[in-house]
């Protein structure tokens, strides 16, 4: 600070004996700016010149108001104003009088006015709109510079509603005489698309105009506008493909004129944002990508001066190259582009080749060999942004080899990063390279792996982390032992870690180990639970451990209590927390707390390792229809939906009780506890499912990425004459790598295989080592399998997503009926705790259809489509019962392999293990769900597969005959429901073989629009002469399955809307963490729901879908303080309440 | 698109703030803190560009001062610091030999300089000569008109 001032102190006498010299007459030495700038400079402390400052803003916030200051003044003063501002200071009084220099001021004043409002306000400033009329009147002047200035503040700060006033005039001034006009005037334009696309989009021919200029600059203003159309809608502009080929040729031919060339490089700017738009129109598209081949090759090659401008062409041009559709000699010319940049010495140059080898990596995984040596030094680069971006790079090129290497490298840079960003995303991409290969080195490397990242990301890293490895750890792998291994090795890695006292450990971290104690600690059988009990007792006393952690802890102290008799601990933390002023917390020490007193209950309640079990839930919450039944005899009003009370409210215009509204779902939820489900709302299914061992053998796409690889790169990856070469050239230049050295060496590599040298340094081996390590398994033969992110993942891998997504829904399915406003660890808590009425729920179904191997499931109202079938069918598997019910084969996306039936082998296999009943191929290229069991006895079994048409919904049933002998006489037939089956609602086979199945079809309608529908049947068949049996079943259908898109166009809309009267309004949730809050929102319902976007404006969107066959429901959405205000209307009364209940459900699960 | 751009001390005092972007004070104060501070503590070997929540920074400094830009993921890094860089030219050109104590007493100046070369965070005028063309314009109105008016003004008010 102090040598500044210094500095400045003794430069002032000199500036102002130079004062009156031209070029620094320009300092206002003397001026009241200078003498506080001055004074600032002369304090020592903060604190003076936070009082001094507050005595000149006091100063000036006089002289503003006062009438006798001039405009003149008034300017000065203005200047001074700013400079308080920029130090951080508000003068938000002098802003008005910004707004006012700006409109009465001379030229000279107006310019310090409008320098003022764009430095003071922003775009969404309401006092911005006092500037709008100086504006208007500045651009119809007749002096240029007053124009050139209102078309300047137009382009930094205008209120986006005043648009269509201004925006004649700037049109106007498109046809202007001046370039610099015509330039501003399009730079405007540019900045009025930004912020209001809507407003402009009548004037793109005008846009053409701009880029048919005469003027390059104004040309080059144009293009900023075309790269944003073309970024956002890239098929509309392929048209002009060649016009900017042939711009680009020009800049790069040197045909403009010479002002525009930058240290001899000419327009770079230009030829950047060419090259830029070109990238944009060339992805995916081969036959435009072949008109720029040409251009591009010319702009690589005359980029040869060796200039930072050209440097940044260079990068451009390779960026482009590998966007568009590839050409292999441009590849290889970008390719050693590229080269020049990671062997350049100059550290800027060498960032950036890093971050191109990471752009290009995943298409070309043979550059990164090339530069293992270079990579491997920035590995260890001083300058930490280096480091990020190898690890950057190392991160896109992990296999399963190298992880481990990768992983620790990681660690390492994450325990001395100290910005919060970074932690954030280095801890996310740990994690999921852990979760991604999970046994790589052995059981103890995930484990200890993910301790780090717990315990280094603390509490900032991405919620899912710890909720994915916890499902990872409880869904397991494929392997029981492995699964057993890993569990106790994160059992004996918390234990161990809780031995130290007073660790402090981040909350999530606690939440994790609290859980896997409660749920695993029965498998390290050498310490007693009462140990762990006490440990997490302890725990729970520490100061640091916040509420929400306590919860967790609680709730593994309810697990573990179901399983010792330890009253002592327990009753203690019962007893202390049932005063709790934490309501989450009081609710789990009494639960506690009574569970503990019934020894019986908390044991079947609470069964060892049944995390994964899954859990049936009543939506409709029938269990409770006794009591309302009661209420209502007693004379109580009957339950109105939210949107009826809304309305009635506000037709009475009474008071607005909405924020009550919340505690609802609370005060259920301890009913759904004790309750009793009632059938309603499940369907049953028998577990019909292929095998795992159908997956694929394990790892097997591992395998194949060392193959070929060992020819050139060998074992230890690195070959060792290349080594001596590259070695030498470390010695010259350490720390640097001579340009092209490393090339050449790659060359002689190759042909000289016998330099080995035995005098590598020791340092250098080491290196090499690492190389080694770190590109093991990289080579041209796995180029197809490093192409995507998504081919990369192992089998393994892509089995966890599916389980991930089908446990997400789970969990979310279950929270939708009653804890939706509680926490993870509730849910948890519960989920056991459910566990318990849920099979016996299943028991009961059982005996009513006279099966043993059926597994109930409860059937999701919102189950929409195709796509979520996969989760479903996962779900199925996973509610298995011992009995051997294998898990299903099953691939994720929507459509489900099926697998040939093998009559042989049937036979001797159990029943379940049966692999389901293939689709008619007609069908199964459709969307449709995945295959359901209905009923099933010894002799027969009837399964079911809705298909998802445009204009219907069919269901196809699966009649198999188990036994061996023919079966007669077969009837099915569709009782009448709020469903109807159209065409027949009985079909019939006179005779079906043993091991045969048989399948019918039938369409399904939803007469009357409801949430969700049970389609009940019956099958009749004779297995035996004169003896008929009879066998029931049922399926649940929702409304989501007969929703489909209505392609209207918004004129159609408008007329649709006026036209009906059945309306329904309601806030929705906002998926507000997207960028684009609304059109995320109706992305995902538009996903979920088959809905069709109509259009967004703005803050609004209108969507429309039609019930099958044609009941039309139109949505208006609308985004209202944070929330989707939503309004449907159809012509249907039902249909809108029906469908803003799937819409909600659709939200709650995202 | 450039985000803003930043000009500040060796000492970390800010010496001119251009924001592209719409942000509230308290936000533009913090990004100012927050970066000012990564920027100083860099050596002066560190390459110039830096990854910052989900924006790129590049700096540069010339003698005192720091120039410091933000730009979007897809932007070039390199065309940045040549941005900087015609920025000081500008500078060095309209001032004649620019040092610290020209922006500082000038920083309006300055501004003018920046509003023509760069608008709305695209470079609008890339010739040196036209922006300082541009500049000279309305200067050179500055001159005329402000002769009559102070002669007048002194008249009026002494």
């Amino acid at each position: 600070m102090s040598d500044v001032v210094e500095k400045t102190l003794t430069a002032l006498p000199s500036l102002l004996s130079l004062d009156s010299q031209p070029g620094t007459g320009k300092l206002s030495g003397t001026s009241k700016l200078g003498n506080l700038i001055r004074n600032i400079a002369e304090l020592t402390s903060k604190h003076d010149e936070e009082k001094l400052i507050k005595k000149e803003l006091a100063a000036i916030k006089e002289h503003v108001s006062s009438p006798n200051t001039t405009l003149r003044q008034m300017k000065e003063i203005m200047v001074r104003m700013i400079y308080c501002e920029m130090l951080g200071y508000e003068a938000s009084f002098g802003y008005i009088h910004a707004i006012k220099l700006a409109q009465q001021g001379s030229l000279l004043e107006k310019r310090v006015g409008y320098l003022a409002v764009s430095l003071f306000l922003n775009e969404s400033h309401e006092l911005l709109l006092l500037l709008v009329n100086t504006v208007l009147k500045d651009l119809q002047s007749t002096n240029l510079i007053e124009v050139c200035m209102a078309l300047t503040v137009t382009s930094q700060i205008f209120p986006k509603d005043m648009i269509p006033a201004v925006l004649p005039l700037v049109e106007d001034k498109l046809q202007h005489s001046k370039e610099i006009i015509r330039r501003k005037a399009v730079l405007a334009l540019y900045k009025f698309y930004l912020i209001a696309p809507n407003q402009v989009q009548h004037i793109h021919d005008k846009f053409r105009k701009a880029l048919c200029d005469k003027d390059p600059d104004v040309m080059a203003a144009s293009l900023h506008i075309y790269g944003q159309m073309i970024k956002e809608n890239p098929e509309g502009y392929k048209d002009l493909t060649e016009s900017f080929v042939t711009i680009l040729k020009q800049v790069v031919g040197g045909k403009l004129p010479v002002e525009f060339n930058y240290h001899s490089v000419p327009a770079p700017w230009l030829q950047i944002q060419l090259l830029r738009i070109l990238a944009l129109l060339g992805k995916d598209d081969q036959s435009t990508s072949e008109l720029m081949y040409d251009v591009l090759d010319e702009s690589v090659r005359r980029a040869e001066i060796n200039h930072n401008m050209t440097y940044a062409i260079l990068f451009e041009c390779v960026k482009t190259v590998y966007t568009i559709y590839p050409k292999s000699d441009l590849l290889e010319k970008a390719a050693k582009c590229i080269g020049k940049f990671v062997l350049s010495p100059k550290i800027n140059l060498k960032y950036l080749g890093l971050k191109a080898l990471t752009y290009v990596i995943q298409q070309d995984p043979n550059l990164a060999l090339q530069h293992q040596m270079t990579i491997i030094e920035c590995l260890d680069h001083s300058d930490p942004i280096v480091k990020r971006e190898t690890l950057e790079l190392l991160y896109r090129i992990t296999n399963g080899q190298n992880v481990t290497v990768i992983v620790e490298k990681m660690l390492d840079f994450l325990r001395q990063s100290k910005d919060e960003y970074t932690t954030i995303d280095l801890v996310g991409k740990v994690a999921e390279l852990a979760e991604k290969y999970p046994f790589t080195d052995n059981n103890e490397w995930f484990i200890q792996t993910m301790n780090i990242v717990l315990s280094v990301g603390g509490d900032v890293m991405q919620p899912d982390i710890p909720n994915n490895f916890l499902r990872l750890l409880a869904e397991g792998f494929e392997n029981e032992t492995e699964d057993h291994q890993l569990r106790l090795h994160a059992v004996n890695s918390y234990l161990s870690l809780l031995e130290k006292d007073n660790v402090h450990v981040p909350q999530r971290f606690l939440q994790v180990i609290s859980w896997v104690l409660g749920e695993y600690f029965f498998l390290k059988a050498e310490t007693k639970p009462e140990v762990v009990l006490d440990k997490l007792g302890r725990l729970l006393d520490q100061s640091f451990v916040t509420s929400e952690t306590k919860g967790w802890i609680i709730a593994a102290i309810t697990k573990l209590s179901s399983h010792t008799v330890c009253p002592n601990t327990v009753a203690e933390v019962a007893q202390k927390y049932t005063t709790s002023l934490d309501t989450v917390l009081r609710q789990h020490a009494f639960e506690l707390k009574h569970l503990n007193e019934d020894r019986d209950l908390i044991r079947r309640v609470l069964p060892l390792d049944a995390s994964c079990e899954d859990i049936e839930v009543d939506t409709s919450l029938s269990f409770l229809d006794g009591f309302v039944a009661d209420a209502l005899g007693r004379g109580a009003a009957p339950y109105k939906p939210h949107h009826q009370r809304q309305e009635e409210l506000s037709q009475e215009k009474a008071l607005n009780y909405e924020p009550y509204g919340l505690s609802l779902p609370v005060s259920l939820s301890s009913c759904s506890i004790t309750g009793r489900q009632s059938p309603t709302g499940l369907s049953l299914s028998s577990g019909l499912s292929g095998n795992s061992t159908e997956m694929g053998p394990k790892g097997g796409s591992n395998s194949l990425k060392l193959e070929g690889v060992r020819n050139v790169w060998g074992k230890e990856g690195y070959l060792p004459q290349k080594e001596t070469t590259a070695e030498g050239t470390l010695q010259v230049l350490p720390g640097h790598e001579g340009p092209g050295t490393e090339e050449s060496a790659m060359e002689n590599a190759s042909l000289q295989p016998d330099l080995a040298s035995p005098t590598i340094p020791e340092e250098d081996q080491e290196k090499q080592q690492l190389a080694s390590s770190l590109f093991v398994g990289l080579g041209s033969h796995n180029t197809l399998c490093l192409m995507g992110k998504s081919e990369n993942t192992s089998q393994r891998f892509r089995r966890k997503t599916n389980k991930t997504q089908e446990s997400s829904n789970a969990s979310e399915k279950f929270s939708d009926s009653s804890i939706s406003s509680r926490s993870t660890v509730e849910s948890l808590m519960d989920n056991n705790i459910l566990e318990n009425t849920s099979s016996e729920q299943e028991t009961e179904l059982t005996t009513l259809n006279q099966s043993s191997n059926q597994a109930s499931e409860f059937q999701d109202s919102t189950t929409p489509d195709g796509l979520l079938n996969g989760g479903e069918r996962e779900k199925q598997d996973m509610s298995s019962d011992p009995s051997g019910q294998a898990p299903s084969l099953f691939t994720g996306g929507d459509m489900v392999i099926l697998q040939p039936s093998c009559a042989a082998a049937e036979n001797e296999q159990p029943p379940a293990t049966r692999p389901p009943p293939s689709l008619p191929t007609e069908l199964s290229q459709l969307a449709h769900s995945g295959v359901q069991g209905l009923c099933s006895n010894e002799s027969i079994a009837v399964s079911a597969c809705k298909i998802y048409k445009d204009d219907s919904v069919v269901l196809v049933v699966f009649i198999t005959n188990k036994s061996t002998s023919a079966i007669k006489d077969i009837i099915v037939r569709f009782a009448p429901t709020e469903l109807k089956v159209s065409e027949s609602t009985s079909h019939g086979f006179p005779l079906l073989e043993g091991q045969n199945t048989a399948n019918c079809q039938c369409s399904v309608l939803m007469e009357k629009p409801c949430a969700q529908g049970a389609l009940v049947g019956s099958i009749a068949y004779q297995a035996e002469p004169e003896k008929s049996s009879e066998l029931q079943f049922s399926l649940a259908f929702a409304l989501a399955d007969f929703i489909r898109p209505l392609t209207i166009s918004t004129e159609e809309y408008g007329k649709l809307w006026l036209a009906f009267s059945n309306d329904v309004k309601q806030n929705l949730k906002l998926l507000s963490d997207a960028k684009d809050p609304l059109t995320a929102t109706l992305n995902a319902l538009k996903e979920t729901l088959q809905l069709h976007i109509v259009d967004i404006i703005g803050t609004e969107g209108i969507v429309a879908c039609q019930l099958l066959p044609a009941i039309p429901c139109l949505l208006h959405c609308r985004i209202n303080t944070g929330m989707l205000a939503v309004w449907l209307r159809s012509p249907s009364p039902d249909l809108p309440d029906c469908l803003l209940y799937q819409c909600q459900k659709a939200i709650q699960k995202l | 698109m450039m985000q803003f751009m930043l000009l500040f001390s060796r000492q970390g005092k800010l010496r001119l703030q251009k924001w592209y972007v719409p942000l509230s004070d308290k936000e533009k104060k913090k990004i100012t803190r927050e970066l000012v501070q990564t920027v100083l503590a860099r050596k002066p070997k560190m390459c110039s560009f830096l990854e910052w929540r989900d924006l790129k920074i590049v700096y540069k400094r010339y003698a005192s001062l720091y120039f410091c830009c933000a730009i979007e993921d897809q932007d070039n890094e390199l065309i940045t610091l040549e941005i900087i860089h015609r920025y000081v030219e500008l500078l060095d050109k309209y001032f004649g030999s620019v040092c610290e104590l020209d922006i500082i007493f000038n920083f309006e100046k300055a501004y003018f300089i920046l509003d023509e070369f760069l608008l709305g965070g695209e470079a609008q005028e890339t010739s040196k000569k036209n922006v300082l063309k541009a500049i000279e314009q309305a200067d050179l109105l500055q001159e005329e008109a402000e002769t009559p008016r102070s002669v007048l003004e002194e008249i009026g008010l002494t």
